[in-house]
């Protein structure tokens, strides 16, 4: 025992104390919360580690969190009911047909450089997004203009004959192919962001992918906060902008963007008192929150769908009965009570309700005895006979307990088989869209607030159809609606289209998507809305509210 | 010795080479490409980046020109990442995920040497069977469940330490470094034990205890050098292990290391990242082995340096 006692003795301290001094060489003191609630310093765990930070080829929720923090489009929004405010334009107008926009770019827009905003840096930027060979996954975004499509496939090679065009150094005029009443909507979206000519132009190309001027001390924006550093997979921090107009709005210092991936990682920290914001919640601890902290957790609806695709090209699900039987048999409100947990709302179409006003009139009915009948009626009276069919799902724990649940429910009332089989994400893609499916898992977060994001999504020759459905009378719909500058007539139109999807059940939707989400109390500003945007030149913490 | 290291290295380099070929390969034939995505995005552009990056080429041609630019050095861009290469982001992430195997090695050591020791002096004791004990749940416990335990334990509950981060808190490089060192505390644990009771059982230290030496100086001069060996002859792979196992170590606690990456790219299809992980993890790998094999000979003059007992 003497040479044990000796051996470790000798060991353990040297061990320790070698640790300690490691661990005990870091500067920073623990609560981020408590100290950054005195200084305005807003800690956000901001999900996985942005692709990128150049905004016309980036396509995330977190590279859109951090984006709109350094650059600002035409227009902003309202931080609670999104309707279009000033941006860098301080006033437009919009023609009677609804196809020509005037943009007024303000007088004091500025580059964090001090350099002037102008219309032309609109034509350069736009011009960016759209050329070919930048490969921007998001330019469809600016289709709505005249030529742009034409000029982002490579079939028009001048910019010239694009839409847009400066009328002088702060008038920006922009062309439509048709009225697009979403088209104010979409320029706070960052694929139609402004980006600083001479600093692209400092380090690359107009088409150059991933030079270094997005590096901090690099980065030239026009937004409220520039950036100040950028450690990846650590940190990306940005500090408040003296250039952007509306400086003395700003309340913030600084916003620290944390990417943590993990949801209970995220947790943790939340809980320790390091981040003020959650990017998501562990569906598993929702519950808990709700009835311990329910001043923690924020719940709101937001902008997305969840559904299963359906593959219509293959026996038995070419069936339009078969499908619309299998539709009315899932008990969504059972699968958001139990399942999801998080305030997500039964789907029985796949508009969300209430998009800019829009609320489908038509819907799939929960009618389990009519669903048996049309079972019955094509043949396959209490499922007999029926083949086995398959449910394919991207893994993940939640996508696997709403498919065993619909399993139960489809052999509970309609007496059929189903196999559920789980594919790591990028070979589901794969699986999806070359149609070696019958049964999907999907979801569709709008990339804008209107119905349009949603049931363009089903027109015959859409990328993302990935059904092998088509309805000429459905196409025809649709593209009236495109064309349509009469806001009534034009969700007249999206109900008769939609009322076509839910008859044809290409799709099953299932719920409606919520955002929920851990808050600190000390931050104000922060208000809930459909698509989970924040500008943050409203947010400010009180120093006065306790965080816990 | 020069010609041992020589033509260990001369052997690695076919290694390496089938490493590359098969990883290449292999992620080319996996499903689903790095541009893939539910949102819509025209054909038109897809075919603009394949081109860019020269994916639509055989493959072939795409495996020749990437064996000449690691040649010159390059990794490539990062898919995911268009704004850094390959190179950048292996070494931000490689000092990291060094300094953490490090610390975890220590620890490992550390504990394991010391537990095997104890062990071996009073074996089949209760010195010897707690230890032991310890360590056989050291072996079962997985990092993804002992993770979870120490920072519920010491950091929610006690509120000693951070929960994750590197070099950002105080402390916030203790749980990781136990977490991962712990499984490999346990094997070395067991190694020195067994390599301590077999050397302690030779005529040499019953002479040396004849003798009248004192217990330390038998233990530490006589016996721990050879009692040490298989520990010695498992630090190589241990290592090399230890870093490229450390990916879920670096996922808990959100450490920004090289192993991390290495997952994020595999299901991102980020091709040149995982080319650019593999590599440097195969070199790892046999590199170590090989200092491994050169300590385990000095350590041993049984073993020439031609591989011949």
């Amino acid at each position: 025992m003497q040479i044990y006692t000796k051996l470790t003795s000798s060991y353990f301290p040297l061990f320790f104390l070698l640790i300690i001094t490691i661990t005990g060489c870091t500067s920073e003191q623990t609560s981020n919360v408590e100290s950054g609630t005195q200084n305005q310093i807003l800690h956000i765990g901001n999900g996985t580690e942005p692709q990128g930070l150049d905004p016309h080829f980036v396509t995330g929720v977190s590279e859109h969190n951090i984006i709109t923090s350094l650059i600002e489009g035409l227009v902003s929004k309202h931080p609670e009911n999104l309707t279009p405010v000033s941006g860098m334009a301080d006033s437009w107008q919009v023609s009677e047909d609804g196809k020509t926009y005037i943009f007024h770019i303000r007088n004091d827009a500025k580059w964090s450089n001090g350099d002037s905003v102008t219309a032309n840096d609109f034509v350069y930027s736009w011009k960016r997004a759209l050329t070919p060979t930048l490969g921007n996954q998001y330019a469809y975004m600016l289709y709505p203009v005249q030529n742009a499509e034409a000029f982002n496939n490579g079939t028009l090679k001048e910019f010239d004959e694009v839409g847009i065009r400066a009328i002088d150094s702060q008038t920006l005029e922009v062309n439509l192919n048709q009225s697009t009443p979403y088209f104010l909507g979409i320029l706070d979206h960052y694929s139609t962001f402004p980006v600083h000519k001479n600093t692209i132009e400092k380090y690359g190309e107009i088409d150059t992918r991933g030079s270094e001027w997005t590096r901090a001390g690099n980065f030239v924006g026009n937004g409220p906060f520039i950036l100040k550093e950028w450690e990846q997979n650590r940190i990306i921090i940005v500090e408040k902008n003296p250039n952007y107009w509306d400086a003395d709005n700003v309340k913030l210092s600084e916003i620290h963007f944390h990417p943590i991936d993990q949801q209970n990682t995220e947790e943790r920290l939340f809980r320790t008192g390091q981040l003020h914001i959650t990017y998501s919640t562990p569906p598993e601890k929702i519950e808990t929150y709700l009835n311990d902290s329910p001043e923690l957790i924020k719940i709101h609806p937001y902008l997305g769908t969840y559904f299963y695709r359906i593959n219509t090209t293959a026996q038995p699900l070419n069936d339009k009965n078969i499908r619309l039987a299998l539709a009315m048999t899932i008990d969504r409100s059972a699968i958001v009570e139990k399942i999801t947990k998080g305030g997500q709302n039964p789907a029985y179409t796949l508009t969300p309700p209430e998009t800019l006003g829009y609320t489908s009139k038509s819907a799939i009915a929960y009618d389990t005895d009519k669903a048996r009948q049309l079972f019955a009626d094509a043949g396959y009276p209490n499922g007999e006979n029926f083949p086995e069919i398959q449910i394919l799902f991207n893994t993940l724990d939640t996508h696997r307990l709403i498919a065993e649940a619909i399993q139960q429910m489809w052999k509970k009332e309609l007496n059929i088989n189903v196999t559920l089989y789980n594919q790591e994400w990028k070979v589901y893609l794969d699986t999806e869209s070359s149609m070696n499916y019958q049964i999907s898992r999907a979801a569709w977060i709008g990339d804008y607030v209107d119905p349009n994001t949603f049931l363009n999504m089903f027109v015959s020759n859409s990328g993302i159809n990935r059904t092998g459905w088509s309805n000429t009378e459905y196409d025809k719909l649709i593209g009236l609606a495109a064309t349509e500058p009469n806001q009534k007539n034009r969700y007249q139109y999206f109900q008769e289209a939609e009322k076509i999807l839910n008859e044809e059940v290409p799709i099953i939707p299932i719920y409606t998507y919520s955002k929920v989400f851990l808050k600190s109390p000390a931050v104000k500003g922060w208000y809930p809305n459909l698509l989970d945007h924040h500008p943050y030149k409203y947010v400010y913490l009180q120093t006065d509210a306790s965080a816990y | 010795m020069f010609r041992f290291v020589l033509v260990r290295f001369l052997q690695a380099i076919p290694v390496l080479f089938l490493v590359i070929s098969i990883t290449f390969v292999m992620i080319r034939s996996a499903p689903g490409g790095p541009f893939d995505s539910e949102k819509n995005a025209p054909p038109e552009i897809i075919q603009q980046l394949n081109e860019r990056y020269h994916l639509d080429d055989p493959i072939i041609k795409q495996l020749g020109d990437y064996l000449g630019n690691i040649l010159r050095g390059d990794f490539g861009p990062s898919f995911r990442y268009p704004g850094r290469s390959v190179n950048e982001i292996i070494f931000n992430g490689l000092p990291i995920t060094l300094e953490l195997g490090f610390y975890a090695i220590l620890f490992a050591l550390t504990i394991g040497i010391s537990a095997g020791l104890l062990a071996a002096y009073k074996p089949k004791s209760w010195q010897d069977y707690l230890p032991m004990s310890f360590s056989m749940i050291g072996i079962c416990l997985p990092s993804f469940v002992l993770g979870p335990l120490l920072v519920l334990i010491f950091s929610i509950w006690f509120e000693w330490l951070p929960v994750s981060g590197w070099g950002q808190f105080n402390g916030d490089k203790l749980l990781p470094s136990i977490t991962l060192g712990s499984a490999y505390a346990a094997y070395i644990s067991r190694l020195t034990r067994g390599g301590m009771l077999e050397v302690l059982s030779q005529d040499y230290i019953r002479t040396a205890r004849a003798k009248g030496l004192s217990e330390p100086r038998i233990i530490l001069v006589h016996a721990l050098k050879g009692g040490l060996l298989p520990v010695v002859t498992f630090l190589g792979p241990a290592f090399a292990g230890l870093l490229s196992g450390s990916f879920i170590i670096e996922t808990i606690f959100q450490i920004p290391g090289i192993g991390r990456l290495y997952i994020q790219a595999a299901f991102n299809r980020d091709y040149t990242m995982i080319m650019g992980t593999t590599i440097f993890f195969a070199a790892l790998i046999v590199v170590f082995n090989l200092i491994s094999d050169i300590i385990a000979a000095m350590l041993n003059p049984r073993i020439s340096y031609q591989g011949k007992n």
